[in-house]
């Protein structure tokens, strides 16, 4: 199967922050919880560059390593999942993310954390494929029915990729080497421990 | 109209010029905006350790800002690989130094026998203090250790259903009796600092071995000895760290910084486990390790003359206030 990944080419990103919107409507994403969100680099200054960010569905993830009541699950396709059954809310997984995907529900009385919630690569979570419980927890799951995750299918400058990581890394590269240019695949080498090039 | 022609003459006029002026500007400059842009490569060498990178983000939480914070990855080695060793060190080292103590020291008895007479060591609200605090830390220590090592130690027995179930209790526990334990450590801090400063007596006691060292042996102290002052001390500052590093993970919205949380939870774990092993050693003493020495937070009446071996000079202090029997009560006399 193939190994999906993410890449944001940040020399198409417009921020139009179009990936964030999809993503918060197609999951009815809590208030207060962005999956993804649009990240620009030396703001007003020459040569800024955004960047969309999600959960980057690393090798090895950190997340899972260290969740004290191992929540995390790996599926077939590479996709790093969760089952909010077990989470606890301890906010460990935030710590250690290099990507700042895990976000928490503020509830209780202390505005303490509640089950964790991220990105899912449009895969849903451990319930049956498109159940109404699965999509109260995790949203849509695009990818049981054939579909890619909705913020790179969205994206108007097709600077969002996802798909198969070796595919877009091609096409990544083919970009570069047609341009003349590229400021890297970014979070690539944190988590995937790829060269930017490679 | 006229009036209005002549204002888009001179509108016009106006950005001509404006155009001739940027012009030269613009020539200027030899930057080229798509090259040049920032590179991804260039900012993860730059970053210094525990940095981030970060930019500007148009929804309203500012903690997504940050974009590849690689400090993660250290953190994660703190707690999968760190951690262990520095908690296996301290708790189980303890545990086996403790062992060692019982099996070669004993048990440490009254050296005289009971007396049978008591005295008030503990009164009722100092008693409910230590209680209170020592019950909070007891069910924040064991919870703690869970989400640490329960992941190891624990999952395998209970099945993730289950231990996910009974962290999240563990995790409430931890959240709400963490306010009893700050409450119990602020009385415990005003009631007891006066009998605790360090003194002259104290460099006595640790040159004779604290009377526990060396059997029949046993230095004078006041109210509190320098082992029992160490030990206040200890769960005072050790307490304030706690609390401290406890309150910024209790409200996790207050630094809304990864790297401050990161720090915090270093510091809460660390100082955790080095706080476990210090009660261990206090635990022991008070209850298995020595006797009589359970009655000062049990009944809150200690025998007399388990209080002349280990506090004599306080024994005489509430003699001399007339609140303790007078030394001169018959003592049980050796069967010889």
């Amino acid at each position: 199967m193939a190994r999906v990944k993410f890449l944001c080419d940040a020399d198409r990103c417009i921020e139009c922050n179009a990936c964030v919107t999809a993503c918060k409507n197609e999951h009815e994403v809590p208030w207060g919880i962005n999956r993804r969100r649009v990240v620009t680099i030396n703001d007003g200054k020459p040569g800024e560059r955004s960047v969309s960010m999600a959960c980057m569905h690393c090798t090895d993830a950190p997340c899972a390593a260290v969740c004290p009541v191992s929540c995390f699950y790996t599926t077939a396709d590479g996709v790093v999942l969760h089952s909010k059954d077990l989470c606890i809310g301890c906010g460990y997984c935030f710590y250690a993310c290099p990507f700042g995907a895990p976000q928490y529900p503020k509830v209780g009385n202390f505005g303490s954390r509640g089950k964790m919630d991220k990105c899912t690569y449009c895969a849903g979570g451990p319930e049956a494929d498109n159940s109404p419980a699965e999509y109260a927890k995790y949203g849509q799951n695009r990818l049981a029915e054939g579909k890619l995750p909705i913020c790179a299918e969205m994206c108007s400058t097709k600077s969002l990729l996802a798909g198969d990581g070796a595919i877009i890394a091609e096409i990544y590269k083919e970009r570069v080497m047609k341009r003349g240019y590229g400021s890297g695949m970014w979070g690539w080498k944190t988590a995937y421990s790829d060269s930017p090039t490679g | 109209m006229p009036g209005s022609l002549s204002t888009l003459k001179v509108l016009c006029a106006a950005l001509a010029l404006l155009f001739v002026v940027a012009q030269p500007a613009a020539a200027q400059l030899s930057f080229k905006p798509t090259a040049e842009a920032v590179q991804e490569d260039k900012l993860l060498n730059a970053l210094k350790e525990g940095d981030k990178i970060s930019g500007r983000v148009s929804i309203p939480d500012a903690m997504s800002a940050s974009l590849i914070q690689p400090a993660g990855r250290d953190w994660r080695d703190f707690h999968r690989s760190k951690l262990p060793i520095i908690g296996g060190i301290a708790i189980v080292g303890m545990f086996a130094a403790l062992l060692i103590f019982l099996m070669v020291r004993g048990k440490i008895r009254i050296h005289r026998g009971f007396a049978g007479t008591t005295i008030l060591r503990f009164a009722s609200f100092e008693r409910f203090t230590h209680w209170l605090t020592a019950s909070c830390f007891i069910i924040l220590a064991l919870s703690g250790l869970n989400i640490s090592f329960g992941r190891s130690l624990i999952l395998p027995l209970f099945g993730a259903e289950g231990f996910a179930t009974m962290s999240g209790y563990a995790k409430w526990a931890h959240n709400y009796l963490a306010f009893p334990f700050m409450l119990g450590l602020v009385i415990m801090f005003l009631i007891w600092i006066k009998d605790n400063i360090p003194g002259k007596v104290d460099l006595e006691w640790f040159k004779q071995g604290g009377g526990v060292l060396f059997k029949g042996k046993h230095p004078p102290a006041r109210r509190f000895n320098a082992g029992q002052k160490g030990i206040f001390w200890i769960v005072i500052i050790g307490g304030a760290l706690m609390s401290v590093s406890g309150w910024f993970l209790l409200f996790p919205y207050l630094p809304a910084n990864v790297t401050t949380l990161q720090f915090w939870t270093v510091i809460h774990a660390v100082i955790a486990m080095l706080f476990i092993a210090a009660m261990m050693a206090h635990i022991y003493i008070g209850s298995i390790g020595m006797e009589g020495a359970f009655d000062a937070m049990g009944t809150g009446e200690v025998d007399l003359n388990w209080a002349k071996e280990h506090h004599s000079l306080w024994v005489e202090e509430e003699q001399a206030k007339g609140q303790a029997p007078s030394g001169t009560t018959p003592r049980a006399m050796p069967a010889e």
